[in-house]
């Protein structure tokens, strides 16, 4: 039996993890990787659930399966922190505020998309999630750069410039990224038998 | 019957849409438009102008905006369930794996390999929406700079790195903030169509 985890027990995680992903996925414009920055500041910096590697490598793992990547993180993160339990209340909690507001607006949808006022607040908030998702950037970026692995900040500028400026299907540069890592695990491995 | 097929339709949408958000509009525009002609071009386009300026993922939005307008809310929640269940079965699957073989000495360094190209992935999704913020026309020229724009992004993330904003509270205020200065100076102002 999985129980006081993180000082909780499992009602009260449960419950923790449906309002974290409720709050977060309501306030979440824009597209997957925006909500995995907020996820990364909730679970990671405020409630220390899951350490900064892992959700890097939870956000990998959502990126290359199928589906919404806030779905999938939500799934993974859920999974991680309470089983098959916490990852129907992760899934509930993510969707849910999407399908509520969309219910309603599918019902006066062309004066909504019209309306000048609600597209001034729409852009505010773009700049502060612009804001929001490169504060993380730099918090994680600047671990790779201290990590002083040449190759994984070789591979984070080639990521970066192949989908910034070539637009690279990102699942090529999952791919990519994924072989090097194992090309760099053969290659370790045969040194030491060496 | 009407949700047997817009529950295959969104399983498919589900299912086939790998790297999320853009990835996926064309399929649903396939699905919606083209195959059961649930929505006419225009509608769709209108679709996609919602999808962005609400919370939540593309997928789960045209699902619930088009199950709604189709079948009600059951149709919604018929959509939203199709489109979602691809990714529990297979991104559960990848959860197991990963905690069941995560200290494994090859898989230690594909993950090591791939969170650099993750956080490049990051930064590339932040600065297109910066990118978004701080030009009012499709091309970055320096007649089209958006005062407003990156006046909001630069204190957004000047109180994000020194102070540690809660982020939800920095964007909401972004909103806020944005509808004044939109008003303020409407030259700045996004336009709206429709």
């Amino acid at each position: 039996m999985q129980k006081d985890t993180y000082g909780l027990s499992k009602a009260a995680l449960l419950r923790k993890l449906f309002f974290s992903m409720l709050y977060i996925s309501t306030f979440t414009f824009g597209g997957g990787f925006v909500i995995i920055t907020f996820m990364k500041r909730k679970f990671v910096d405020e409630l220390h659930w899951i350490d900064e590697d892992e959700i890097l490598d939870l956000t990998a793992l959502a990126q290359s399966s199928p589906g919404a990547i806030a779905v999938n993180a939500a799934i993974l993160v859920g999974w991680r922190v309470a089983g098959f339990a916490g990852m129907l209340v992760a899934i509930v909690g993510t969707i849910l505020p999407p399908m509520t507001i969309l219910y309603i607006i599918s019902f006066f949808y062309a004066a909504f998309a019209s309306n000048l006022y609600v597209a001034m607040v729409l852009k505010g908030m773009q700049a502060g999630v612009a804001a929001v998702i490169l504060d993380v950037v730099f918090s994680l970026g600047g671990k790779v750069v201290k990590e002083k692995s040449v190759l994984n900040f070789v591979i984070m500028a080639l990521a970066f410039c192949a989908v910034f400026f070539f637009n690279v299907n990102v699942i090529y540069i999952i791919l990519a990224a994924a072989l090097t890592g194992l090309v760099r695990a053969l290659v370790l491995q045969r040194g030491k038998k060496l | 019957m009407i949700y047997v097929s817009l529950f295959l339709s969104f399983l498919q949408v589900g299912m086939f849409s790998i790297g999320g958000g853009y990835a996926a509009i064309p399929l649903i525009q396939s699905q919606v438009v083209v195959l059961h002609q649930w929505l006419s071009l225009s509608e769709f386009t209108d679709l996609v102008t919602i999808a962005e300026m609400t919370p939540g993922p593309i997928a789960v939005n045209s699902a619930t905006f088009v199950g709604t307008r189709i079948a009600g809310l059951p149709g919604a929640m018929v959509a939203t369930l199709g489109c979602i269940l691809p990714s529990c079965l297979i991104v559960s699957l990848l959860a197991y794996i990963y905690y069941k073989y995560k200290e494994l000495g090859a898989l230690q360094s594909v993950l090591s390999s791939l969170r650099p190209a993750v956080v490049a992935l990051i930064a590339s999704a932040g600065l297109s929406i910066l990118g978004l913020v701080a030009f009012s026309g499709a091309t970055p020229a320096f007649s089209a700079v958006n005062w407003v724009g990156i006046g909001l992004f630069a204190g957004a993330f000047f109180i994000l790195r020194k102070f540690k904003w809660n982020p939800i509270l920095v964007m909401s205020l972004c909103g806020v903030l944005g509808l004044v200065l939109f008003l303020l100076f409407p030259g700045f102002a996004p336009t709206v169509g429709g």
